[in-house]
């Protein structure tokens, strides 16, 4: 499988992960989105964000229940809880916004 | 709960070189993500996997000790290191990276989760688990 962008061809998994971290942009962020039937709001920017500076510094995408944890931290509870990333995101806030933030898909999730 | 069972994962391996490191480190984030009770002990080679300022560039692998520090974010917090070990290899608590979680019973307080102890306390760690994991 692959992702079109501005006439290049990006490869990922049958999943539709990347395969290639490096290969991530902005626009290819929207490309997935788009396929995953997702709009993407100033809201879902700041999770797909945070998402990609929390695997900047550990090097993992966090399971869910992590990502909201730490979220909450960061962002405030109103945004750090279940409901609103599941809004955000409805097949799965860590699954669905790491495949966008062009991560793995997190160590656990199945 | 009661039931919930005690597992300590006992790494014994440099970091790289062979995949058992890397692999412990995922089975425990597996398992803590499911809420087992989760535990980690370090000794012989596996002390290196914690130790500061880690470079892989010259080997083509993931440096995945930044990872080590993320256990707190899922409640992991009890990483056993031998201070035996530690000293076989001319290293001490210092050469370690930092590894803290927040204790939800002293008002979220940021604890180090990396606690040093002897050989002989080691034995008391694994004898106290109900499922020891040797990688």
């Amino acid at each position: 499988m692959a992702y079109e962008v501005n006439g290049q061809t990006v490869e990922c998994d049958e999943e539709g992960y990347i395969t290639n971290l490096s290969d991530w942009t902005p626009e290819l962020a929207a490309v997935i989105a788009e396929a995953e039937d997702i709009e993407m709001d100033d809201d879902r920017w700041e999770v797909v964000n945070f998402l990609r500076e929390y695997y900047d510094e550990y090097q993992i995408a966090p399971a869910v229940r992590v990502l909201i944890k730490a979220a909450k931290k960061s962002m405030g509870p109103e945004k750090g809880n279940n409901k609103y990333m599941y809004e955000l995101f409805p097949y799965g806030p860590a699954k669905q916004a790491c495949k966008i933030a062009g991560l793995p898909k997190p160590t656990g999730c199945v | 709960m009661s039931d919930v069972k005690k597992f300590l994962y006992v790494n014994r391996k440099a970091p790289y070189g062979t995949i058992y490191a890397l692999e412990s480190l995922e089975v425990v984030l597996i398992g803590a993500a499911f809420e087992q009770d989760v535990a980690l002990a370090f000794l012989d080679d596996g002390v290196f996997q914690l130790t500061k300022g880690q470079n892989t560039d010259g080997i083509g692998v993931k440096n995945f000790s930044p990872t080590f520090r993320a256990l707190g974010d899922y409640d992991v917090q009890k990483l056993y290191v031998e201070r035996e070990s530690l000293e076989e290899r001319g290293l001490s608590e210092d050469d370690l990276i930092e590894v803290v979680y927040e204790d939800e019973d002293d008002d979220w307080e940021e604890k180090p989760a990396i606690k040093v102890v002897s050989r002989a306390e080691m034995a008391d760690v694994m004898a106290d688990a109900d499922v020891v994991l040797s990688f």
